[in-house]
């Protein structure tokens, strides 16, 4: 500290009493106390973080850096934590919080009037809502302001009344609720979850509704989604990112694949535009919008030309043998003087087979040194098998136990080379090419042709064998699927792609498969997402990068991993008390319900199909009447079920004569035969069929997930909207009931839990004040990364705010005690549930038949949809939503197929934790949120390692292999929700999961598939290439193939719209973005400053120019869905043709109004998206293809939509 | 020699993801007060683009940082004696044109609005007027890419690029940007400081921040003018001009500033450098070209024992020594000379310095094809989207030979990392390109582990405050011990 200084204009200062002034800031930077948080938000980032705390109130929040590290290699997780994140203590004081309940101030005045006539608030609300008049007075001011400052228990006893009134007259499957991403605060999802299941409500799906769910996961794997975490990135040696903006959206851990390039990494990123994560590459392929698909397809060409077909990389070569269903045969059958593929042939067809249990369900193998078929292991028919210990990826023979050598390929050993027809969708023809096939004398003495998939793959790839047929002759051919075909979709030229296969390829062979493809919404949000998505997982599974470290597929949008699944699963779907639940896939309800089908004609306007479809083809007509079939089918659930109470179901069987829980069933069964009683489904626009309270809480369901707001704001809440589409679907219906005129405001009540006034609470009914993630216990995990996260109160809850679980058991209690008088005994409930993933009714189709035309037997859990019974206790609901139940103390858990007893464990919790006692009997407490925490970390295999350790057991019972000594090493584990305050802890290894994790380790999942030989839960029990389900098959999607996009004109969403001045039509985009996580944080003060105030369209250079629209100007973005006005940014990173305005805008600040639309108030992005379904993805009980909530079904796309735009002429507020 | 001890940073740019997260960190801790909601002590910007305020860099604009004049350096805008005559009107001085209005939302309106014919709104509403708004600007207004044809197009640092170069910058073959988070580079030789005709800011002796004393401060503004990137502003609820402080109270206690440690990209790293002050002016004097490696050469060998002895001859205590020892600015800035000061030709000296980014490969249009170009499995920086030159205006002072070797050494590593981990590239090979870039196996390892296995530890190397030490200037430590936090708090005052 020299004095002296040599620069005459630089004094130090040195006299302290000259610097005490420094106390200034030093100050500012004393706290009281930092607690361990995060966010409860739908990014699935999960970072640990300190919140501030200073004079009792929140100050700042900071990132905990103590997580402990992973294997020695691999760079640590801290910080994690985003802009987004760390913005957040701004909510907590500001003006745009819900500090009090707020009621619609016109349904509060009738309330008022209606309570001070009736003493009895169901009596109250059944005056409301049966006078036509009131009812419409509240639903037209609907998010028109005048909303009512109201207390707790006017709110309680309205929702408590509703709910009552709602059950008594139409059923307890009129009553919905939406939570999305329990994993982000699980306690908070599982209020409402619960409380509704007890009731009989219903809960809606997210993921697939999201359009987040990769339905190539389930049609591959018969996984929902399984992911790297993202330190494993790092072990990848090439990345390959599509359509995923890591920067925007894995924000936290973008630095892995940073740091993975400096360790030598390759990065390759597909994007239209150069986004932020371009900039983070090595090679930017600017490929043109929603055209992956033909770029892999044209990636696999010459992988398996150059790599399986010449040089025959064995490790390739060995691992597709053994995880893939390459080897499988497939039968073809003959169509004119060719063949065409058909289903996989069945061992039973086998005479040495025939005999064997579940032979429908068993497949064979060509085995090389005995030149016969045979029939491996491991398939759906040995997972439901009674012969245990079967069910796994040995390659031995499933009667005998000899040896299997499979044969990929008959092309050196055959009995004939036949001409089979592959679809080239892209040209709407079709293409012969030749393929080797075996000749077999099945059981009944008939010869019948088969051949490999791997064969077939070979043929639809084009690969060029020498083989007689439409076979390209070079790379430049163009046919498909070679490099010159693929250009004309992607724009990219031929040498990139070649490049890339090469590289992809030699780095797998030189790495054992560590090719990593991170995948997401850009690519997953599409109509035919699942194609681009099989074509990119195909070039993972031929260079076997599935099951390795730093390989494999890393779809990261609005994936999730609910890590103690077990317990929590048991608690929040009231599985403890109930068996059986109502849980509803969200975008079959929404697309009904909101009425949307009404809106479009046949599928095939924009579906295209191969031609010669049989009269029965499930792929053709309108999506609404495949929705009807699938539903009758037990494919895909539907509530309400039945256009009757399904409480009253029960005592009308019983005064038809039937006394028996089976007699009842088989009563229902009979009336829907005779159509006496029908499913909702089938008339959704009669009143009786309509949903009529909703509960929305940790999501925004009017706004940034509503595909087709407009149409929520018409049918479900009957006020103002600014679609101009008109009914198209009447004449092209045949299992729906056609109402000339669609029903507006189909809903009674909507209620919203929120700490902030954002869309969804502006448009709803009652607005209940919910705790910040500051304010409240609760647990977060995500596939991320590894660890567990507590959400603690920093604070109490301000204001008058309460946590999610208090506010549901608040309703909880006040329902039960309005159950007294209306519920004196316990009711009998009839539930109608759809086949079951990991159930035996993965086993239940053989082949597409439908009951109601007598085709077959109409069996429920078969043929039809499950049918249970439960009582349902509504006057001790609450007593039951505070309980632990008995149904998860004696019966065990499980998730996945899995399974394990607690009792010891539960008997030896009760010593420790609180309890409930009531009805004679001592419950595991869920009374405070914090003994919730506990009683889910306490039972879950992830974090109770002797509970793991039972779990593997009851699997190796399953498989026949050893698999305990993989929770060997984390037995003693116990985590207590304590324990996660003091430190992040990490996982142990689960049989839930398809990853290993321990000793640091990086999480790649099917890595326990791998290397443990525990089969996929799909049909073969291998990694699928080849889809034969007979639905697949009509839609030509049983192999990998492109399906062109669905054309602007053929997609209907400009119909009726005009162009109004200069005007250009242009591809609507949404991508995720970078100042909210959807529509959260994008509304605070931090985030609108940092970006431009609003949720602007951005728009390509040349485009604004000629539309005469510069950067900030104000435009107007419409199309018969709806209206959007903001600003323009006008960017040379956008390319011509498409715009973005990012997911997901708010219509609560910033927004004007539409001169285009009677100068109302503009929406947001979903003003111009409707929800189309992909049919298709509807079937059910088959193998992979059964239902499972957020596993399966159809996705809510919105990437095709088409938008209007132009400036806008004059600027109103 | 004149040895002084200096926390300096260096940000890893080829690493940064222009997430922010550093600018929020630091406005929720120190700028979220009246007269201060514009102030963004730390901020990324979008490169190219024309930065915050905007056209920071145009010098013939804002006239800040020094000149080089008749052998010496001299303040490009005002100095002390010329303040005086340009008391009531300075034109080089930043408006509120150049930063932005500041806005919130009638956010009230969503809950009071009476019931009407259509929805209500949170319109925007002046911070500064409390009227409604139209909002025109914003601090990352040109947040990645946005209004490119204003903004990027106008950045300063095209200079020297022909028109072709520039036009081709923005069209797909070329398209690139990438992000440059800037905080007060805390200089060697400060224009701020100079400026001040009050003197109320001082670079601190034991770590070289630089900091307006918020009791003498008396609202000249000249070091607004004065500072080169823009990085002083002025408070208009307290009549004080404020700026970073490298977050003072967190380092004196160990821990990193708050955009350091929230840096969620692990771009950032902290760390003390010795220096010799007395060749500050000399520096500050040499030509363009020769600056990086004068500057450089300032930096002293904290392992040279004549170092170490004149060091604690100067008062440089035992730990900081120790701490300048292990320090990864050191290693970045002067033992692998891949990091580089920003605008070093402002003279200012910065104290931060950037490891340049990489950038994809350019590529070119075949006919109704685009190809990436093509040269090896880790293209050649010279066929990277991002021009030299554009990099060599930011870190080079227009200089491209100094960018170039931090960037080849950098893709070196990369090399030698994928023979060491995959092997489809030779060692041989690997060792030849390490060979080419000036860099050696070890050397390769210590930056690939700097780089990417970096852990907080590694990245932060905090020295020990000693404050006891400082303390006892002024009362005894034990007595501070006992009185510490007793008494009325109390803000600087307008004027006083």
């Amino acid at each position: 500290m020299s004095k002296d200084a040599k620069i005459p204009w630089i004094a130090d200062e040195v006299s302290p009493e000259a610097r005490g002034w420094e106390e200034f800031y030093r100050n500012r930077w004393q706290y009281d106390k930092v607690v361990r948080s995060t966010h409860g938000v739908n990014c699935t980032g999960g970072c640990s973080w300190g919140i501030h705390v200073k004079d009792g109130i929140v100050t700042w929040e900071m990132q905990q850096v103590d997580y402990p590290d992973l294997e020695a290699g691999i760079p640590p997780y801290e910080p994690r934590g985003c802009q987004r994140g760390i913005s957040f203590s701004w909510y907590l004081y500001s003006p745009l919080r819900v500090k009090y309940p707020y009621m619609r101030g016109a349904l509060l005045d009738l309330w008022r009037e209606a309570r001070g006539s009736h003493d009895d608030p169901v009596e109250a609300w059944k005056s409301l809502v049966e006078d036509p008049v009131k009812r419409t007075r509240w639903q037209r001011a609907r998010g028109k302001g005048g909303l009512r400052r109201t207390d707790w228990d006017t709110s309680l006893e309205m929702i408590a009344a509703s709910n009552i009134y709602t059950i008594k007259k139409h059923g307890p499957d009129r009553i919905a609720g939406f939570s999305p991403i329990p994993a982000m605060s699980m306690i908070s999802y599982a209020a409402g979850s619960r409380m509704l299941q007890l009731m009989g409500g219903l809960g809606l799906s997210f993921y697939d509704w999201y359009c987040d769910l990769p339905p190539a996961s389930p049609e591959t794997w018969g996984e929902q989604t399984d992911v790297n975490e993202s330190a494993d990135w790092y072990n990848a040696k090439m990345l390959a990112v599509a359509g995923s903006n890591l920067n925007m959206t894995r924000t936290p851990d973008c630095h892995f694949a940073a740091e993975a390039r400096h360790n030598g990494s390759k990065m390759w990123v597909f994007a239209p535009d150069f986004n932020q994560v371009a900039k983070y590459a090595d090679e930017w392929v600017a490929i043109n919008a929603g055209q992956d698909g033909a770029w892999w397809m044209a990636v696999n060409h010459i992988i398996l030309k150059e790599y399986h077909h010449e040089k025959q990389i064995p490790y390739f070569i060995e691992y597709t043998k053994e995880y893939t269903d390459a080897p499988i045969l497939v039968e073809l059958s003959p169509k004119g003087d060719g063949y065409r593929p058909a289903q996989n042939l069945r061992a039973n067809r086998i005479a040495n087979y025939k005999d064997v249990e579940n032979g429908d369900w068993k497949f064979l193998m060509w085995d090389a040194n005995d030149s016969r078929p045979r029939m491996p292991m491991g398939s759906v028919g040995h997972r439901w098998g009674t012969e245990k210990g079967k069910w796994n990826l040995k390659l031995e023979d499933g009667v005998d136990g000899s040896k299997i050598d499979p044969t990929l390929s008959f092309l050196d050993q055959n009995d004939g080379v036949v001409q089979v027809e592959l679809d080239d969708f892209g040209e709407g023809t079709t293409l012969r090419r030749g393929v080797p096939v075996k000749k077999l004398q099945t059981v009944d003495g008939k010869i019948v042709v088969v051949t490999t998939v791997y064969d077939l793959l070979m043929a639809q790839y084009g690969v060029p064998r020498e083989l007689p047929g439409q076979y390209p002759e070079s790379y430049d051919d163009d046919l498909p699927y070679t490099p010159a075909w693929s250009e004309k979709y992607t724009g990219r030229g031929r040498e990139t792609l070649l490049r890339f296969a090469r590289e992809w390829a030699e780095t797998a062979l030189h790495t054992n498969g560590k090719c990593t493809l991170i995948i997401g919404a850009g690519i997953n949000h599409w109509y035919h997402n699942n194609l681009m998505y099989r074509a990119g997982i195909h070039a993972l599974m031929f260079c076997g990068c599935v099951g390795v470290n730093g390989g494999g597929l890393a779809h990261y949008v609005g994936q999730e991993k609910l890590a103690p699944g077990e317990s929590w699963g048991s608690i929040a779907m009231g599985k403890d008390w109930y068996a059986a639940s109502r849980l509803q896939n969200a975008p079959s309800w929404h697309y009904v319900n909101s009425d949307q089908w009404r809106y479009e004609k046949s599928f095939t306007d924009y579906h295209t199909v191969p031609k010669d479809q049989p009269a029965n083809s499930l792929a053709q007509g309108h999506t609404m009447d495949v929705q009807v079939k699938a539903v009758r089918n037990g494919w895909l659930p539907f509530y309400p079920q039945f256009n009757r109470n399904s409480l009253e179901l029960v005592g009308q069987a019983q005064a038809d004569g039937a006394k028996t829980d089976d007699e009842i069933v088989q009563w229902v069964v009979d009336k829907l035969k005779s159509r006496e009683m029908q499913f909702s489904v089938e008339d959704p626009d009669a009143e009786e069929n309509w949903p009529r309270v909703w509960f929305i809480w940790r999501g925004n369901a009017l706004m940034s997930s509503a595909k087709g707001h407009e149409f929520f704001l018409k049918h479900y809440l009957g006020t103002h909207t600014n679609t101009i589409a008109e009914d198209l679907a009447g004449d092209s219906l045949k299992e729906v009931k056609w109402h000339e005129k669609a029903p507006e405001g189909k809903m009674d009540l909507v209620v919203d839990l929120n700490f902030r006034m954002d869309t969804s609470a502006l448009y709803s009914d009652i607005i209940l004040p919910a705790a910040t993630w500051y304010e409240k216990a609760d647990l977060n995990s995500t596939d991320m990364h590894s660890f567990i996260h507590p959400l603690s109160p920093a604070v109490p809850p301000c204001w008058e705010s309460k946590s999610d679980w208090k506010i549901f058991q608040e309703i909880a209690r006040k329902f039960s005690e309005l159950a007294e008088k209306h519920f004196p005994e316990p009711m009998r409930d009839v539930v109608a549930v759809p086949l079951a993933h990991d159930t035996p009714a993965e086993i239940a189709q053989p082949a597409i038949k439908d009951w109601i035309t007598g085709e077959i037997e109409a069996i429920p859990g078969k043929t039809m949809p499950g049918i249970k019974i439960v009582t349902r206790d509504y006057r001790n609901l609450y007593k039951q939503f505070n309980s632990f139940g008995p149904l998860a103390r004696d019966n065990g858990l499980g998730a996945h197929g899995t399974h394990y007893q607690i009792k010891d464990h539960y008997e030896e919790a009760m010593k420790k934790l609180p309890t409930e006692k009531w009805g004679g009997e001592e419950y595991l407490s869920l009374k405070e949120d914090e003994d919730v925490c506990n009683v889910i970390l306490r039972f879950a295999t992830v974090t109770n390692g002797e509970l793991a350790y039972r779990s593997y057991k009851n699997m190796e019972e399953k498989t026949g292999m050893p698999l305990v000594h993989l929770a060997e090493r984390s037995r003693s584990v116990e985590v207590s929700f304590k324990d996660l305050q003091a430190q992040p802890k990490r996982f142990v290894n689960s049989p839930m999961w398809s990853g290993l994790l321990d000793k640091g380790r990086a999480y790649a999942p099917f890595t326990y598939n791998v290397e443990a030989k525990v089969p996929w839960r799909t049909l073969t029990g291998r990694q699928h290439f080849y889809l034969d389900h007979p639905g697949y098959l009509q839609f030509g999607e049983h192999l990998p193939t492109m399906k062109p996009k669905p054309l602007p004109t053929e997609y209907s969403d400009l119909r009726f719209s005009k162009e109004v001045g200069k005007t250009m039509m242009l591809n609507y985009l949404t991508p995720h973005g970078k100042w909210h996580i959807h529509s959260t944080y994008g509304d605070n003060e931090r985030m609108t400053t940092l970006s431009r105030g609003c949720e602007p369209l951005w728009m390509a250079e040349k485009d604004a120019v000629e539309l005469g629209i510069d950067d900030n100007d104000w435009v107007e973005v419409h199309n018969d869905n709806g209206v959007v006005v903001t600003r323009a940014v006008v960017s040379a990173r956008i390319p011509r043709g498409i715009c973005i305005q990012y997911h997901s805008p708010e219509r609560t600040y910033s927004v004007p109004k539409s001169p285009l639309r009677g100068n109302r108030r503009a929406g947001g992005h979903n003003s111009l998206t409707r929800t189309r379904l992909k049919p298709s993805l509807m079937v059910g009980g088959y193998g992979q293809f059964t239902y499972h909530f957020n596993y399966w079904g159809p996705t809510g796309v919105n990437r095709d939509t088409h938008i209007l735009v132009r400036k806008c002429p004059v600027l109103k507020w | 020699m004149d040895v002084r001890s200096q926390i300096s940073m260096v940000f890893h740019l080829d690493k940064c993801i222009g997430c922010h997260t550093c600018s929020v960190a630091c406005k929720n801790v120190w700028t979220d007060r009246p007269g201060t909601e514009y102030m963004w002590w730390n901020n990324v910007e979008t490169k190219p683009g024309t930065g915050y305020p905007t056209q920071w860099e145009d010098q013939e604009k804002f006239a800040g940082g020094w000149e080089k004049k008749n052998g010496t350096v001299n303040l490009r805008s005002t100095d002390r004696k010329r303040l005086v005559s340009n008391i009531f009107h300075n034109p080089h001085m930043p408006s509120m044109d150049d930063y932005y209005e500041p806005w919130t939302y009638d956010y009230a309106n969503l809950f009071t609005a009476p019931e009407g014919p259509d929805q209500p709104v949170a319109r925007p509403i002046s911070r500064v007027t409390g009227e409604p708004i139209d909002v025109e600007a914003g601090p990352n207004w040109d947040d990645d890419l946005g209004g490119s044809p204003i903004y990027a197009e106008n950045d300063p640092n095209l200079d020297g690029l022909t028109p072709e170069q520039r036009q081709q910058l923005f069209a797909i073959e070329r398209l690139v940007f990438f992000y440059f988070p800037r905080i007060c580079n805390h200089c060697l030789n400060p224009a701020c400081v100079a400026s001040c005709p009050s003197g109320a800011l001082y670079k601190r002796g034991e770590d070289g921040i630089v900091l307006i004393d918020q009791n003498r401060c008396r609202a000249w503004r000249s070091c607004i003018a004065a500072c080169p990137y823009k990085k002083t502003y002025y408070n208009w609820h307290t009549g004080k001009s404020e700026k970073c402080i490298l977050c003072f109270p967190r380092l004196e206690t160990g821990q990193a500033p708050a955009c350091f440690h929230s840096c969620v990209g692990r771009i950032r790293y902290l760390g003390v450098l010795l220096y010799d002050a007395e060749r500050v002016e000399e520096m500050a004097n040499l030509p363009d070209s020769e600056l990086i490696e004068g500057h450089r050469s300032m930096i002293l060998d904290p392992f040279d024992p004549a170092v170490i002895e004149q060091a604690k001859r100067c008062g440089v205590h035992d730990s900081v020594i120790d701490s300048a020892q292990k320090s990864p600015v050191y290693k970045f800035v002067k033992a692998w000379k891949v990091a580089l000061p920003p605008h070093i030709e402002y003279r200012t000296l910065p104290m931060l310095f950037y490891v340049p980014p990489m950038s994809p490969v350019m590529s070119q249009q075949n006919g109704d094809t685009v190809e990436n170009l093509e040269n090896g499995f880790f293209h050649d920086i010279e066929s990277s989207r991002v021009p030299m030159k554009f990099l060599a205006n930011l870190f080079g002072a227009g200089h491209e030979a100094k960018v170039t070797y931090a960037l080849k050494k950098q893709k070196a590593v990369r090399w030698y990392r994928r023979a060491v981990t995959v092997g489809d590239i030779t060692m041989e090979m690997a060792i030849q390109m390490l060979r080419e870039a000036d860099c050696t196996p070890d050397e390769a390892e210590a930056l690939y582990r700097l780089t990417s296995l970096c852990t907080f530890d590694d990245r932060f190397v905090i020295p020990p405050a000693q404050r006891e030490e400082a303390l006892e200037m002024l009362e005894g430590a034990h007595e501070h011990r006992q009185s510490a936090g007793f008494g009325f708090r109390a803000g600087p005052r307008r004027g006083l």
